[in-house]
């Protein structure tokens, strides 16, 4: 009997651990094949022209492959979504993790979580319907897609996971710190921000590249916003990202064809982009704990 | 245990089974090229296939020269142009036989007072030479292109056919037809092209050199943005049992109405 029971428990721990290996199976597999599928168009195009070239024309007859208006606009256009987007959300975590008031804190809380729920493709949407025509409309230029209306697009999408790990890092901030300053003469606006937000720093920084890993990686909804021309990156220039570059021409590209392989190599370099982007939030979260 | 036995010969058996289906070259048609015919072929492939059973349908979406190569060399049954042969092309001994045609609308926004443009006026705005609606009838605004994205069907039929094939000056390439009409409609100096069947009202489709964009103008070639959609056969050569057969079934009149819901103008009566 006893040892029927050691035999469940190790047929359970495999189980486990097999499960376990999917995740672990997956990332290798997806690793491995953008590596082998990805190398090939960038030695046969040249690491330069690929990586350094301004023009892509994947199907002309003289086909160009240079990506670098690509790397530039998802660059600017995650570098303008942090600018617009983590003051907002910073300041939306100070004031609910301190100065609100429990109930609307509460109702404030649901509308960010109901905001990270919302689909890409509805922000898309939505921005292709309201926002390209408003941009159009208020700065007076021929076409609102542009890389002004993504990044407006992306600011608000990371607006969720901003609020939400900045608030969880503020509101783990020992209350005795707080009442420290407070006792010393410190206001309370001033308690916040000398004494909270440089104690909850780290998680803060967290929740920065978590903002920018999730704008890099969207495509959905600045497809739709951005004109998805491959040009090279100006505010109020129709542009096309990493992402939409291989989203776009996946779909029609011949299998074999230096295109698709190409395309392949794109999502390596958005691949590494994402992977340096996680090695430097585990670098904080690991900060955040010691 | 008798249960996994039992599971393992059966998923063992179907899988026989299918390999079966696809080496029986007998009850297969394989067809290979254009990526504009996807939507036709696909739909006329489909209805053949729940119309015999146990025949296998195949496309291969490679482009109008890959396809024509692909039939002159055996790799297919039949090829798929969106173009007409060329006369070197019908020299190799292919034959070519329009399974339909393809009107392209060009479209622009309601509010836009052009109704009428000519195929070379339409070449010389997506070019860049004439930059405002002003110059020709229309409002004081910068002319918007709206286009497809590389390698989208429509956009190489339309640029072939005004002569623009790589040189036009998009200003956003968006990647369906639902997007590139809803651009068009939200921007009053706005351009764009769209397969003719799917055009709403939302857009309103130029009549070109005064010649509205129709069905009918689409059969009788007045309505010049068009092109045919082409099946290419080997000339000497007899097709297989099952692919003689789909290619009789596609070009009867019976297929006429999955030709139309798929976008396209049927031509055989």
């Amino acid at each position: 009997m006893n040892n029927r029971k050691r035999l469940m428990e190790n047929v359970i721990h495999g189980i486990f651990l097999v499960l376990g290996l999917i995740t672990v199976g997956c990332v290798l597999l997806i690793t491995l094949y953008l590596v082998i599928s990805g190398i090939p168009a960038i030695r046969k195009i040249g690491v330069f022209n690929f990586f350094f070239g301004k023009k892509w024309a994947s199907t002309a007859a003289q086909p160009q492959y240079g990506i670098l208006p690509f790397i530039l606009t998802s660059i600017y256009g995650t570098a303008g979504a942090i600018v617009v987007g983590v003051p907002i959300g910073f300041m939306t975590a100070v004031y609910l993790a301190k100065i609100a008031k429990p109930k609307v804190k509460n109702v404030m809380e649901t509308a960010v979580s109901l905001l990270a729920g919302i689909p890409s493709v509805v922000y898309g949407l939505v921005g292709m319907m309201a926002l390209v025509p408003g941009i159009r409309i208020a700065f007076h230029i021929p076409d609102g897609a542009s890389l002004l209306a993504a990044i407006i697009v992306l600011a608000i999408m990371i607006l969720p996971s901003i609020i939400k790990v900045s608030l969880t890092a503020l509101e783990a901030v020992p209350k005795e710190y707080e009442d420290a300053s407070l006792a010393l003469g410190a206001t309370p606006v001033e308690t916040y921000f000398r004494v909270s937000v440089p104690a909850a720093k780290s998680g803060i920084a967290a929740a920065v590249v978590l903002g920018v890993g999730r704008a890099i990686g969207e495509a959905m909804a600045i497809m739709m916003v951005s004109g998805n021309a491959p040009n090279m990156p100006k505010i109020f220039q129709s542009v096309r990202f990493l992402t939409t570059a291989v989203a776009s021409e996946m779909s029609y590209a011949a299998d074999g064809s230096l295109q698709k392989q190409a395309l392949f190599s794109i999502a390596l370099v958005l691949f590494l982009f994402i992977m340096l982007i996680n090695a430097v939030l585990n670098f904080f979260l690991k900060q955040n704990k010691e | 245990m008798k249960r996994w036995i039992t599971f393992a010969a059966i998923s063992s058996l179907a899988l026989v089974v299918m390999n079966g289906c696809g080496q029986t070259d007998s009850k297969a048609v394989s067809t290979d090229g254009s990526t504009s015919m996807e939507k036709v072929i696909g739909a006329l492939g489909e209805a053949f296939e729940e119309n015999n059973s146990g025949v296998t349908f195949t496309y291969n979406p490679t482009g109008s020269g890959s396809g024509i190569t692909a039939v002159a060399e055996g790799r297919c049954d039949i090829g798929l142009a969106s173009r007409n042969l060329k006369e070197e092309e019908k020299a190799q001994g292919l034959t070519e036989t329009v399974l339909a045609l393809d009107g392209i609308a060009v479209i622009v926004n309601p509010d836009n007072p052009v109704n009428d443009l000519d195929l070379e006026t339409i070449g010389k705005i997506y070019m860049g030479e004439i930059t405002n609606w002003k110059d020709i009838g229309g409002d004081d605004l910068e002319i918007v292109l709206i286009g497809r994205e590389a390698g989208s069907g429509t956009r190489d039929g339309f640029e072939s056919i005004t002569g623009t094939e790589d040189a036009c000056k998009y200003r956003q390439e968006l990647t369906s037809t639902g997007d590139a009409m809803g651009a068009v409609a939200g921007n009053p100096a706005a351009i764009g092209y769209a397969s003719l069947a799917s055009v709403k009202e939302t857009v309103k489709a130029l009549s070109i050199g005064g010649i509205v964009p129709a069905e009918e103008t689409v059969r009788n070639g007045s309505y010049v943005v068009q092109r045919p959609f082409v099946l290419v056969t080997r000339s000497g050569t007899e097709l297989s049992g099952t692919a003689q057969k789909f290619f009789d079934y596609i070009t009867s009149p019976e297929a006429n109405e999955i030709i139309s819901s798929a976008g396209a103008v049927p031509v055989n009566k």
